[in-house]
């Protein structure tokens, strides 16, 4: 019977061989697929028990772990919530937003240049620890932009972004109506998911970070464009003679567009400066008009159309210009509508790539990573997308934009002693909607510190072209001033 | 079965030393882990660190002075492997009922239970073997104890004290006492295959004819066979257990197989088995369920695949070298404490400490193996393996289901999970084996030499024995 038992044994050797196997296949090369399945609550847990580490604006921790004395270890916290919620998002059992998401594996220690702290932990036998974000905000700047936004009359929804022009760097971004993150980090689940149903279910959207998840129709600052794509085709310059007067005919249809206070613009031949200082609708549209749908989607494009640039935040919309529009659409695209949309960060930075000799910076947020000790581990460069325009361009499309802002629509926005570049913008998508106030500015013109855009859309807004600079031009003018008086 | 330990002029040595060695080390593995686990939980070391340390000793102890007392030529590495075994998993489960206790838990001294079920394992362990001094007795009760290991089964589907737990009526309830008669019925099959098959095996083995390389049974040599395939659908079907099934059939095929030396009868068992399983796939929705879930889990969760998902979570989740005792969430895992505790081991002992286990089963089935080997008589090495195979088969069934090797299916890790009936049964067929050991490597019986002269002269010849 010893034939048989031997292979027995030896079946029972590939049983077992199989068992051991299959338990390193599980449990060794299948272990980091299993630990990023969503279902994983283990990992969940783990991260949401370990001390987080701190999101940082200037010196201050907008949002840090502090302990806490239930079974997570760590309550996390943010010392200004609804200010910084759109940058800084939530941290929750159920999920991440914003920076939260974007540098979690930072901010939870796992990232990869994090690996000789996590070596030291585990040698000296003490929890990890996670790495600080700091950020490229500027307090000044987004308390200007936060208490702007608060401060507008009514029900408003608004947005506002501020970029440093020569790099790139979000000096302040905020949203309203917005939320407040602290509610998301509670330890009562069920709390949070009252809270979150609760926003999710609001018609105002507070959870969506509106500087760069709404896209509306740009309306007049869109005009910056099309005066980029008119000067760069080479035929006109600040001075050059344009069509104004109290129509314009759409191509291929008998509908006629007026001006936005049924003026003539002051003439039916004026200057491209002039057409800019009081927003001539008639102008841009033929302008539009003449360029043509292809050299208007390449100069949209050349300043960041079409495409999503900002790499530090989730949540982002794309602001299109269609190249498939006819032509009574390209016509209304050369002043911001038809099928043209954009968030606030679009706007801001064609107006930082004009403050910048024409050069597209890609915006971001995060500007270091440190280390829990807060050594440096890495800082982010400014970096070039692409040149929109050439600097002489720049330069006469920031000669209009200044004479705008002195004697133009954008007076608001003047600051004493201080030449500002500026532009306003009313844009409509239906007649039952009220419009949106737009305003883009940049300053000081001859040294570009900061360029901005404010979007409001509130239920008072009248439909007057001056409502973009009486709306949106307070607020862009406080946030200039606390970047140039830093 | 002519081999002699007078031809091979060759005496196993009793290595009782070696053994007492190797319990040492299994104790410390028991009582270290079980101080791991205080100060892993609690940050403390378990004041009853001394009393339960004492126990377990005082229990491995007496095993071990009894094996010396009445089984000196057993083998040496089986009773530490299963002290080593049996004191990880009691740490264990006092990990599960600390998390369990502090989650407000209502069962939560699943630890304390079990140590009481190991203190009765040993003691029917050295019950066993002082009153079984000749395996051989056994061969005895062939018929007995497969009727009896027969009613065990059926036991669970009387009415009054049959229980369905988990969807499997594998339990009985008696006077407030849950218990699995199936894990002792698959000593007493063991034991009346054992018996059945030493006698006719050579019916069994001669007669058939030849198909292509392989010998297949006669028809009428299949009675046996067919009863025990009809026992093994039973279970599957009526109690909805595919685990015992598989574990009864193949267990059945194994010794069918030693016994008769013919692979044919594999091919025919396999086949049957096979059809047996396709059939209730097929027609049995449960099992088709059962399949799918196995293939994909991740479709399945948070509903029915709650349970081998979390659990594949937490393998995972320990890694190499796990999350250290009390660092991880075992008690996500339904039945943490039974026949998924070797998720818990996997997630806070990690790859590591899953390979170390299943070596160690691995170690006990070759030992039983190998005492099957050696044994001098066919009933002897038919104990021996068909009691290696329970164990390789048990093991690889539950291993192998909470890892995801093949479908899961309702059974006890032996002597790591929580569960009387499993861990006493356990014992005694550790018992058993240690008494085929020691039969097996005591020296033979001296012959004494006859005179050739005597003999031819003697009208009555006389073999003294001893």
């Amino acid at each position: 019977m010893n034939k048989p038992i031997r292979v027995v044994s030896v079946f029972c050797l590939v049983l077992f061989m199989a068992l051991l196997v299959n338990a390193t296949y599980l449990m060794y090369v299948r272990a980091d697929d299993l630990s990023k399945d969503p279902n994983n609550r283990r990992v969940i847990t783990a991260a949401f028990s370990r001390e987080r580490g701190a999101i940082l604006v200037g010196k201050d921790a907008i949002a840090r772990s502090v302990p806490s004395d239930d079974q997570y270890k760590f309550q996390r916290t943010y010392s200004q919530p609804f200010k910084y919620a759109p940058v800084t998002g939530y941290f929750s059992w159920y999920g991440q937003t914003g920076i939260e998401r974007s540098q979690n594996a930072v901010l939870a220690g796992d990232d990869s240049r994090l690996f000789v702290t996590r070596l030291v932990d585990m040698l000296s036998n003490s929890d990890p620890k996670g790495g600080n974000v700091q950020l490229t905000i500027q307090a000044a700047a987004q308390d200007a932009a936060w208490d702007g936004l608060e401060n507008l009359p009514g029900d408003a929804q608004g947005a506002v972004v501020a970029l440093e022009p020569t790099t790139g760097r979000v000096l302040a971004m905020a949203s309203t109506p917005t939320f407040d993150p602290n509610n998301f980090a509670s330890h009562d689940f069920s709390e949070v998911k009252d809270v979150s149903d609760r926003l999710n279910a609001d018609d105002r959207d507070p959870l969506i970070n509106r500087a760069i998840g709404t896209t509306l129709p740009p309306g007049s600052t869109f005009k910056l464009v099309t005066a980029a794509a008119a000067i760069e085709s080479g035929n006109y310059d600040a001075d050059s003679m344009v069509p104004g007067g109290f129509k314009f005919k759409l191509p291929q249809s008998s509908t006629e567009i007026g001006n936005h206070d049924g003026g003539n613009c002051g003439g039916n031949r004026i200057t491209l400066t002039q057409a800019m200082e009081v927003s001539c609708n008639v102008t841009f549209l033929s302008l539009a008009n003449e360029l043509g749908t292809e050299a208007m989607a390449d100069q949209a494009e050349a300043f960041g159309f079409n495409s999503t640039q900002l790499e530090d935040l989730s949540g982002q919309a794309k602001s299109l210009y269609p190249r498939d529009m006819d032509p009574p659409q390209t016509a209304m695209s050369g002043i911001g509508q038809s099928n043209v949309t954009a968030t606030p960060l679009q706007m801001a930075m064609v107006t930082a790539a004009i403050a910048n000799d024409g050069d597209v910076m890609r915006p971001y947020v995060v500007d270091e990573v440190r280390a829990p000790n807060l050594s440096v581990l890495d800082k982010t460069d400014p970096q070039t997308i692409s040149k929109a325009i050439s600097s002489s361009t720049a330069d006469e499309l920031t000669k209009m934009l200044v004479a705008t802002v002195e004697e133009g629509t954008a007076t608001p926005a003047q600051i004493p002693n201080v030449e500002v570049a500026g532009k306003t913008g009313t844009a409509q998508s239906t007649a039952e909607r009220p419009p949106y106030a737009w305003f883009v500015s940049f300053a000081p013109a001859n040294d570009p510190k900061v360029a901005v855009a404010v979007l409001v859309q509130s239920s008072d807004t009248s439909r007057n072209e001056i409502a973009g600079g009486r709306l949106g031009g307070p607020i862009a003018k406080a946030i200039m001033e606390a970047v140039i008086n830093r | 079965m002519s081999q002699t330990g007078t031809l091979m002029g060759f005496v196993h040595r009793r290595r009782r030393g070696a053994e007492l060695f190797l319990l040492v080390l299994a104790l410390a593995v028991g009582i270290g882990a079980y101080a791991a686990v205080g100060l892993g939980v609690e940050g403390v070391v378990p004041a009853d660190l001394v009393g339960y340390g004492g126990w377990l000793t005082g229990l491995i102890v007496a095993a071990h002075v009894t094996v010396r007392l009445v089984a000196p030529y057993a083998d040496p590495v089986l009773l530490p492997l299963v002290a080593a075994l049996n004191g990880l998993g009691l740490a264990v489960l006092r990990r599960l009922d600390l998390t369990y206790e502090a989650n407000g838990v209502a069962q939560h001294t699943f630890a304390r239970q079990q140590l009481t079920w190991m203190t009765l394992g040993v003691i029917l362990f050295i019950a066993a073997l002082f009153l079984l001094r000749d395996h051989r007795a056994l061969q005895r009760f062939t018929y007995t104890s497969g009727l009896a290991g027969i009613a065990l089964l059926i036991l669970p589907f009387l009415p009054g004290i049959g229980r369905n737990i988990n969807g499997a009526r594998i339990w009985i309830n008696v006077a407030g006492f849950s218990f699995q008669p199936g894990e002792v019925a698959k000593v007493m099959l063991v034991i009346a295959f054992a018996g059945y098959l030493v006698l006719h095996r050579d019916a069994l083995a001669l007669a058939g004819r030849r198909v292509v390389f392989i010998d297949l049974p006669r028809g009428r040599d299949l009675g046996p066979i067919l009863a025990m395939f009809g026992v093994s659908m039973m279970v599957l079907v009526l109690q909805n257990d595919l685990g015992s099934s598989l574990l009864f059939f193949g267990l059945f095929l194994a010794m069918l197989y030693v016994a008769t030396e013919r692979p044919g009868w594999l091919v025919v068992g396999g086949l049957m088995f096979g059809g047996g399983a396709l059939a209730a796939y097929t027609f049995v929705g449960n099992v088709q369920r059962r399949f799918d879930i196995w293939l994909h889990p991740m479709n399945y969760y948070p509903g029915t695949s709650y349970q081998p998902v979390e659990a594949m979570f937490g393998m995972g989740w320990g890694g190499l070298i796990g999350r250290g005792l009390g660092d991880g969430f075992p008690e996500r895992v339904p039945f943490a404490y039974s026949d998924f505790i070797l998720s818990t081991i996997g997630e806070e002992l990690g790859l590591t400490a899953v390979m170390a286990i299943v070596l160690c089963y691995g170690l006990i089935v070759e030992r039983a193996l190998r005492i099957a080997l050696i044994s001098r008589d066919g009933f002897g090495k038919l104990m021996a393996v068909g009691l290696g195979a329970i164990f390789a088969l048990q093991v690889f069934v539950v291993v192998g289901g909470v890892t995801g090797l093949i479908p899961l299916t309702g059974l006890t890790t032996p002597f790591l999970s929580y569960g009387g009936s499993s861990l006493v049964a356990n014992w005694v067929v550790i018992a058993l084996l240690l008494r085929i050991s020691d039969q097996a490597r005591r020296p033979a019986p001296r012959l004494d030499p006859v005179d050739d002269q005597a003999a031819d002269s003697e009208s009555t010849q006389v073999v003294k024995l001893r």
